[in-house]
């Protein structure tokens, strides 16, 4: 390894996304094939410790530090931006792709962020490339793209917040392991919790995402919440509070995604139940539940896109997304279909699959640390990934009742990304040690012992038994959930509406009133001084000679008296 | 056996039986590990099993009751 970096990995996707919109045909598909790469071969290449030192405003930054954290998560962002590059190379709109890259660069600079304010200026990059891939779909994401803004620019409002507190108390730029004792630190929590969909402000991950293009989601899943992730491990590994809030995104997840009819919709609540899992991981804060976040976090990257790329797929070549318009694909669309089992699979953590030997590893850390309550609801919440894209998505997809519009298995490209990341899912479940020894801390742990194929090989299919027997109670139908956003998206508008009448009956009033003062005293005066007042009579000479006397008289005696 | 109905079409026999078997062989599996329990209850006999079915029904039961609230029809926001 060299001793320091020439280039910051993140720019070499940043440069590329960039450069994008400026070039066409081969060449263009050329960068989009090797930027990925480029970055992957740095990432990997950056040593431990401080890479790369500069002074900006007085304060010292870091723009790249490595260790086995940082490049774990950066080298599997260059290798999902390669996979989600192949799969959207027939992607007619060009800001899309342009944006995805800058965003897996963001995400890159992200993760080998030394300081804070390094941090920040990557967290600002990521939001503001991922809302132009929202909006680059079209019209019909332009409001879903708008709230989606809105909800990241106020978490980069708390996360300013918190960093500048951060630094002003303890004079340090630096980003280090962060105790919850001060308001800053509050800040941060909430900053970081807010990506990755961490309820109450979670509702803009299954609003938006779903709404992005059949490429575009891809992208989407992979870098927000993962990049939260990473930072919440380096920052608030061991935060006990991050323990119950991951076991209700867990639960949220299932229960929300059970009842989605657009697949697209399922599979975004099906992520938030993964992170769930990974922030239950941070919150025990042992090296095995730290481990067990990074592996799980590394395969629902490539898992969970493989998903929504046969998700895409399917809307790419149908334009539908909704169960109650599709049904039985694997007839039309078999390689799609086997590609969705192998992520289901993997989702759902059976053995040979890439989440086996790592959301396992969690619930294990949980076992050992004596959390009896954590390591039920995590059994429970692994078998009832059975209910989202564990079976139910490809159920209702692929294998269900046949109402297939005309449909072919997508065009090669697509293909090819599909297939890499089913291999890739296939070859972490199946050889995980080689992920496993990146991991920040030494594994002392073994998936694949008797007792646990047993316990999960047994949970699963009688999970999908349960499943089998009581999908008539989760059917698709022509209904959306309400979730969180019902808040802002009717109960807010319609408070201000409320508010605005009032304000408008108010002001009406005391308009009125005044124009009934005016004219009131309007009429007054016209009684004194109008034609026939009292004042603008014209009066008789004779009257007028005899109050002129009576006013001399008054005068004469006053004087003699 | 109407309760194992594919959506309208009948899965057959032969399907039903595999899954049947599958089950059965997977909790007799219990018999060939020694499970680690690190509590009580996870060291029952087929707790994986049962564990999971129930699991799933808790959360069938509590999308039924989330959906009895807050379901509404499609393009409920779009008004």
């Amino acid at each position: 390894m060299t001793a320091s970096v020439l280039v910051q990995p993140a720019l070499v996707l940043i440069v590329g996304g960039l450069l994008l919109p400026l070039l066409k045909g081969r060449l263009r598909g050329a960068l989009i094939v090797i930027a990925p790469l480029v970055a992957l071969a740095l990432a990997w290449q950056v040593p431990d410790g401080e890479a790369l030192r500069i002074s900006y405003l007085g304060f010292a930054l870091t723009p790249v530090r490595g260790d086995a954290l940082s490049r774990l998560f950066a080298v599997t962002f260059a290798a999902m931006a390669f996979a989600g590059g192949v799969f959207a190379l027939n992607q007619k709109r060009s800001v899309e792709l342009a944006a995805a890259y800058c965003y897996a660069g963001s995400a890159i600079g992200a993760a080998f962020a030394g300081d804070l304010i390094t941090l920040f200026i990557f967290w600002e990059a990521m939001a503001i490339a991922s809302t132009l891939i929202v909006w680059s779909a079209g019209t019909t994401a332009r409001g879903a793209g708008m709230r989606y803004a809105i909800i990241h620019l106020l978490g980069g409002v708390l996360l300013m917040a918190g960093i500048a507190g951060e630094i002003a108390a303890s004079g340090t730029t630096a980003f280090q392991p962060l105790a919850l004792d001060s308001v800053p630190r509050w800040l941060i929590l909430s900053a970081f919790l807010l990506n990755a969909g961490t309820p109450p402000l979670s509702a803009w991950l299954p609003d938006a995402y779903p709404e992005a293009s059949w490429s575009g989601m891809v992208f989407l899943s992979a870098f927000t919440t993962k990049a939260a992730i990473y930072v919440l491990i380096r920052g608030f590994a061991g935060t006990e509070l991050l323990i119950p809030v991951g076991l209700f995104m867990a639960c949220y997840g299932i229960v929300y995604a059970a009842l989605e009819n657009d697949m697209r919709r399922l599979l975004a609540y099906s992520l938030v139940n993964q992170i769930g899992f990974m922030i239950v991981g941070i919150g025990i804060g042992t090296e095995m539940a730290l481990n067990g976040a990074a592996t799980h976090a590394v395969a629902s990257v490539f898992y969970q896109a493989l998903l929504i790329m046969t998700a895409g797929a399917v809307l790419f070549v149908t334009g539908k997304r909704r169960f109650t318009d599709i049904g039985g694909l694997a007839r039309t669309m078999p390689l799609t279909a086997a590609c969705c089992v192998v992520g289901a699979l993997s989702i759902a953590s059976f053995p040979l699959a890439s989440g086996f030997i790592s959301k396992t590893m969690i619930s294990e850390a949980a076992g050992q640390e004596g959390l009896a309550i954590v390591w039920y609801l995590l059994a429970a919440a692994s078998a009832g990934v059975v209910l989202h894209a564990g079976m139910r998505y490809p159920w209702l997809a692929f294998f269900g009742k046949e109402q297939t519009p005309p449909s072919t298995d997508p065009p090669w490209s697509m293909r090819i990304a599909m297939l890499l990341l089913a291999a890739l899912s296939i070859g972490i479940g199946v050889a995980p040690q080689y992920l496993y020894a990146l991991l920040p801390y030494p594994v002392d742990y073994t998936p694949y012992t008797g007792a646990h194929v047993v316990f999960y090989v047994q949970l699963l299919l009688f999970a999908a038994l349960a499943f089998v027997l009581m999908r008539r109670w989760l059917p698709p139908a022509e209904a959306i959930t309400l979730d969180i956003d019902w808040l802002y998206r009717r109960l807010g508008p319609a408070v201000a509406a409320a508010g605005l009448r009032a304000a408008d009956r108010i002001s009406g009033r005391i308009a009125e009133s005044a124009r009934q003062a005016a004219s009131a005293s309007v009429k007054a005066i016209e009684a004194l001084h109008g034609p026939g007042g009292i004042l603008a009579r014209t009066w008789p000479t004779g009257r007028m000679a005899f109050w002129a006397t009576v006013m001399l008289g008054a005068y004469l005696i006053l004087f003699y008296l | 056996m109407r309760w194992v109905n594919f959506d309208g079409k009948s899965a057959g026999r032969p399907a039903i039986v595999a899954f049947a078997a599958l089950l059965t062989l997977a909790a007799l599996a219990d018999f060939l590990v020694a499970h680690h329990p690190h509590f009580g209850l996870d060291g029952t006999f087929g707790f994986a099993a049962w564990f999971g079915f129930a699991g799933c029904v808790v959360f069938v039961a509590l999308a039924r009751l989330v959906a009895a609230i807050l379901r509404r029809p499609d393009g409920a926001y779009d008004s």
